[in-house]
């Protein structure tokens, strides 16, 4: 019938032929061009497993491991096998209850699903891990999994050593996908500053996953594969025992204290108060540990030796002498005629503890008299040097000796978030004073005071200058890496000496530090003398001020103390802070000497450990901290409110209702003048700094 | 069987076989590399019928057995009850209603014991025999519209029903009878007519209502403007481009709508829209309850797709080699066996075996072709066709499916999926071919 419709057969090919084509077409464009589905069908079956190097070790000086690793346990359990087993009996060994461990089950299936598995409790107690190992045969689809942990046999170093937490998404981003999610990375500390020396190299193993992702066995096998490589270790400079015995000086104190060795910038001991157990943040209460300290106003987290700001006061005087030596507008020999007060700048400031004639005749009698006057005329003398030709270019280069000491500068010490004090630059002052200011207006800067700021590893590493004078090591931790080899630069920059001041003569740091001598001697810190040591050192005591419900608040003095010992041959150098504990000789000084005697002498005379137990046994912390942490928890509790509308938290904060605990308002204070020339003055570190509103001249 | 039987073999069409051979073949070693588990003995696992690849083969020998006893068949037999095996489909189709079982979403279904029958996937044999019955009968007149008529009916009665079964894949594939019809004088202009009406509705789905209606008017207003001499003489040109750009925006304003809330169920909905990557925006008016939640099989359409592309996209030029692909050996593509064992040969084989195969069916449809033309006997001509058509319809479906190129649409890949009843029909459709084909030279009607 249909003979005429033959031409359709060839229609019919067409179409045939052309929809093979769009296909064939597809095909080249999934299989050639895109370049996206190899890669999705490798991540789809292909399973990196790393396989995690432990950490490098971190020991002391004389070798013991200050940080080490351990195994501890994690309950781990796969959904899909852990059928019909004796839950009643599991729950009782984890003493958990049964709605708590189908809760468990449930958030195991939802997070890795029910063929792969688990973590059901981590980091498993040691005793309940004993319980459970004898029975975990009982529990099929129950595995104990070894977890590779840090841990601090001498509970102590927690601010230097830093901890390591898993890697949040902001490390992740900035490390360019190196650090993957569960990583576990240092978070401060040493374990921070040296990351990539102690993490060692991960290795992978990569495994065949199907599409329940049970890994079904090795990808080509193993050829890809690489080998975990440890992670090495770091000798250091600490002396673990100094540094116990400094951690146990500073309990309930806040304050901060750095030893260095001069000769090398190796740091034997940095403790800060308040502290805390390292062991806090790596077990299994790690997560509540960190949080109660996240929310402490006295910022037990906050190293206070390297990001503390602290007025040196006196304790500055003696780089005063040696800039004015140096500059040759004094000599050991030149003294001042200071009568109790500083009058040549017509308001009689600044005060001066002594007024008897002669107290500062020259130079040695000034440090040890720590006669305020005398300083205030050497920084003056200093600034209005007619070489530099006006009080702005003597400013800037007196700024300059600052920073050759070391002061305003972070010193570069091997630990991350170093803060740098503060010596402020000319253009500061011009601001503030707009731009009238002479050598008087900032005077008390020749007393340490003013808006001078240094951190107590800054003070300590200025006694090292002093001590083998005028050079120094940048402080540092780390003595050597385990396998050092050339490519390592890591530790280069500690080898190198810096020797800013050494043009400085002898004979003039000689006169400087017997005058220091004479401090301990005959001067303000006769408590500190050890029998057969000469020791060099200088009290300071600064006034406190801090805002505290918008009033200005005088605190108690902050103790400080700066020595190094011996003096022929200076093994130690030292800088002590104590927060509002009173004058330097009274807590700063005793901590400094202890420690001293127990590096020295390796050992603590009998009757010296009372005092130990003495000052241990002081609580100094500043009251004001209660009031602080009602202020920040009652905002919290309101922040809350706002947030969720519950309100069940801030009832505890308000005056009425039962239970409420409100520290009552600190007493009122005579109201002291505001000195002109802090206005505007901003605190570089307005978090953590006990603000200096303001400056009066020390005593000590 | 060559030698010792020449009256069967007399006239047979060697190349058709041979290429059914070759295809079966790569059907048993493609769900062979989907299913084998490393450490399987093979030559056990391929004889003790517990392993589908060892189905696959009994069944392919059950296959030829049947393909055997056809080619002993008369040819006349076929012609003779082409009609009555049309009744026999029909009233199978029927049974499934009080006797299915629901399987994947489906009420095609009729269990028998362990077997499971689809009536709907073997009819089309039946219908392939009454259509070519049908339009080879001498008083078939196929330019009148009488006669057009009878034929859609005998196609489309049994695709309504399985409609009515849930079972929209296989009754999309009684549409690829309108190419035989097409050959045999339908009118080309329903031809144009159904692909413009696709045209309008893959458009309607695509564009913003407001812009397919300025789209549609400004043809209109062009074509007019072409046409203007011709309308001047012909004043009834002017209502017929009126009529069919009022039938263009009715279309798309309302029966595409209502073609997606009232008649196709939601996760069929779904799978369209999936496919041209759009959000469904029917989704909360759709009124047709689906067989099964359709949350669960949104989700693995999406899923399935999306792995079937991995898959084949990552053989690559050459593929990862026999027994090596990670994506199809570890299930990562659902229902590789069945539906998407294409898969198996893109990961394995790259481009250049997908190539090989597309060949290999591509000149076994060519070869269908060519023997349908030198048929004297229109009967045996449109059987032919009819079984290029199915061929042609199940592999285009198939293919495009598994590389995103056509909504997920479950029907299997001729000779190649895994399934005893779909190698069956596909066996015995072709060597009914063969049958009639050696008898070319004897006058059939």
């Amino acid at each position: 019938m249909a003979l005429f419709n033959q031409s359709r057969s060839t229609i019919i090919r067409l179409i045939f032929g052309a929809v093979f084509f769009i296909i064939i077409l597809q095909l080249f464009n999934l299989q050639i061009l895109s370049s996206k589905y190899k890669q999705l069908a490798m991540n789809n079956a292909v399973f990196p497993k790393v396989r995690y190097p432990d950490r490098g070790i971190i020991f002391d000086r004389k070798g013991e491991a200050i940080l080490n690793n351990t195994i501890m346990y994690d309950l781990v359990v796969t959904p899909i096998e852990a059928k019909r087993i004796d839950t009643v009996g599991l729950c009782a060994l984890l003493e958990i209850d049964t709605t708590e461990f189908k809760k468990r089950m449930l958030e195991a299936r939802f997070k890795n699903g029910p063929f792969r598995p688990s973590i059901f409790e981590d980091l498993l107690p040691p005793a309940l891990h004993a319980r459970l190992d004898e029975n975990i045969w009982k529990y099929p689809g129950f595995a104990l999994v070894e977890r590779p942990v840090r841990v601090y046999p001498f509970n102590a170093a927690a601010h230097i050593m830093g901890y390591i937490g898993e890697a949040d998404s902001s490390i992740i981003k900035r490390s360019k996908g190196f650090y993957r999610l569960g990583d576990y990375v240092g978070r401060s500390g040493l374990e921070a500053y040296y990351e990539k020396v102690l993490m060692g190299q991960r290795g992978v193993q990569y495994m065949i996953k199907d599409n329940m992702n049970r890994l079904v066995g090795s990808y080509e096998k193993g050829s890809y594969d690489t080998p975990a490589v440890a992670g090495r270790n770091l000798r250091t400079y600490i002396d673990i025992e100094v540094q116990q015995l400094a951690e146990k000086l500073m309990t309930n104190k806040v304050g901060a204290l750095v030893a260095i060795e001069p000769k090398t910038g190796g740091i034997i001991a940095m403790a800060s108060g308040p502290n805390y157990n390292p062991n806090d943040l790596t077990g299994p209460d790690k997560q509540k540990n960190f949080g109660r300290m996240q929310l402490d106003v006295k910022g037990p987290m906050l190293n206070r030796a390297i990001q503390g700001n602290y007025e040196p006061g006196s304790t500055f005087k003696p780089l005063g002498a040696l800039v004015g030596l140096d500059e040759g507008v004094i000599t050991a020999n030149s003294g001042y005629p200071c009568g109790g007060r500083y009058l040549a700048c017509g308001h009689g400031k600044p005060a001066c503890l002594h007024n008897n004639a002669g107290h500062a005749a020259n130079l040695r009698l000034s440090i040890a008299n720590s006669c305020n006057s005398y300083y205030a005329n050497v920084y003056r003398l200093s600034v209005d040097n007619p070489k530099w030709g006006g009080v702005k270019k003597g400013y800037a280069k007196w700024r300059e000796y600052m920073m050759a000491f070391g002061l305003g500068v972070k010193t570069g010490i091997d630990l991350p978030a170093e803060g740098g004090g503060l010596i402020p630059d000319t253009s500061v002052y011009n601001r503030v004073y707009r731009n009238s200011w002479n050598s008087c207006t900032n005077l008390t800067l020749g007393i340490g005071q003013d808006m001078m700021q240094s951190t107590p590893l800054q003070l300590a590493n200025a006694m090292c200058i002093i001590a083998n004078k005028g050079y120094y090591y940048t402080p540092h931790f780390v003595k050597s890496v385990d396998g050092e080899d050339d490519a390592d630069t890591t530790l280069r920059k500690f080898k190198v000496k810096h020797s800013p001041l050494t043009r400085i003569t002898d004979a003039d740091f000689e006169e400087v530090i017997s005058g220091m001598q004479d401090v301990v001697e005959r001067g303000t810190a006769r408590a500190v003398m050890i029998p057969g040591i000469n020791i060099a050192a200088k009290t300071g005591t600064a006034e406190k001020f801090r805002i505290i419900d918008k009033r200005k608040v005088q605190l108690k003095d902050n103790s400080m103390f700066v020595c190094f010992a011996p003096r022929e041959n200076p093994q130690i150098a030292i800088a002590v802070v104590v927060e509002n504990s009173g004058f330097g000789g009274t807590w700063a000084a005793p901590i400094a000497s202890l420690l001293m005697e127990k590096f020295l002498n390796d050992t603590l005379r009998p009757e010296r450990l009372k005092e130990v137990e003495r000052i241990s046994n002081a609580s100094l912390l500043p009251t004001y901290f209660e009031r602080l942490q009602f202020i920040e928890d009652s905002s919290r509790a309101e922040r809350w409110r706002e947030i969720s509308g519950d309100s069940t938290r801030l009832k505890r904060y308000l005056n009425r209702g039962a239970g409420a605990t409100v520290p009552a308002p600190l007493p009122e204070q005579p109201k002291k003048p505001i000195v002109p020339n802090q206005i505007g003055y901003i605190a570089p570190d307005k978090r953590y700094l006990v603000k200096n509103v303001h400056s009066k001249p020390t005593r000590s | 069987m060559n030698q010792r039987n020449p009256a069967i073999s007399k006239g047979v069409d060697w190349v058709v076989i041979w290429l059914y051979f070759l295809l079966v073949g790569i059907g048993i070693m493609s769900i062979f590399m989907a299913t084998y588990r490393e450490n399987d003995p093979v030559l056990q696992s391929f004889l003790n019928f517990k392993t589908d690849y060892s189905r696959q083969f009994y069944f392919f020998i059950v296959s030829l057995v049947l393909g055997l006893f056809i080619l002993l068949t008369d040819s006349k037999f076929f012609t003779a009850t082409a009609n009555v095996w049309y009744v026999v489909g029909i009233l199978m189709l029927l049974l499934v209603f009080p006797f299915h079982t629901e399987v994947k979403g489906t009420n095609s279904i009729i269990r028998l014991g362990s077997v499971q029958i689809q009536p709907a996937d073997i009819c089309k044999l039946f219908v392939n025999l009454a259509l070519a019955k049908y339009l080879s009968r001498v008083e078939t007149n196929f330019s009148q519209p009488r006669s057009q008529l009878i034929a859609a009916a005998i196609t489309l009665a049994p695709a309504l029903i399985s409609i009515a079964q849930s079972e929209t894949g296989l009754a999309l594939v009684y549409f690829s009878f309108f190419l035989v019809m097409f050959r045999e004088g339908l009118p080309a202009s329903y031809l144009i007519l159904g692909f413009s009406l696709a045209v309008l509705v893959v458009m309607t789905l695509l564009l913003k209502p407001m812009i397919l209606f300025v789209t549609i008017t400004s043809i209109a207003v062009i074509a007019l403007y072409i046409m203007r001499r011709q309308i001047k003489r012909k004043r009834n040109l002017l209502f017929a481009v009126g009529l069919i750009w009022g039938a263009s925006v009715l279309t798309s304003v309302f029966f595409v709508p209502f073609l997606f809330k009232n008649v196709l169920q939601k996760h069929q909905v779904e799978r369209i829209f999936d496919l041209i990557g759009r959000e469904n925006p029917y989704a909360t008016e759709n009124t047709v309850e689906p067989v099964e939640s359709e949350k669960t099989k949104k989700k693995e359409d999406n899923y399935n797709v999306k792995q079937s592309k991995i898959a084949i996209g990552s053989g690559g030029l050459a593929g990862v080699g026999f027994l090596k692909g990670t994506q199809t050996r570890f299930d990562f593509v659902p229902e590789q066996r069945t539906d998407f064992i294409f898969c198996t040969i893109g990961e394995g084989f790259g481009f250049i075996g997908s190539f090989i195969f597309l060949t290999i069916y591509f000149l076994l449809l060519w070869r269908i072709i060519n023997i349908a033309e030198r048929q004297r006997s229109v009967f045996s001509r449109c059987y032919a066709y009819g079984v290029a058509s199915v061929l042609f319809f199940h592999i285009a479906i198939n293919l495009c499916m598994t590389i995103g190129l056509a909504p997920v649409i479950g029907i299997p890949l001729p000779f190649i999926s895994y399934g005893g009843t779909s190698l069956l029909t596909f066996t015995v459709m072709l060597f009914i071919m063969i049958r009639l084909d050696a008898d070319r030279q004897m006058v059939l009607r």
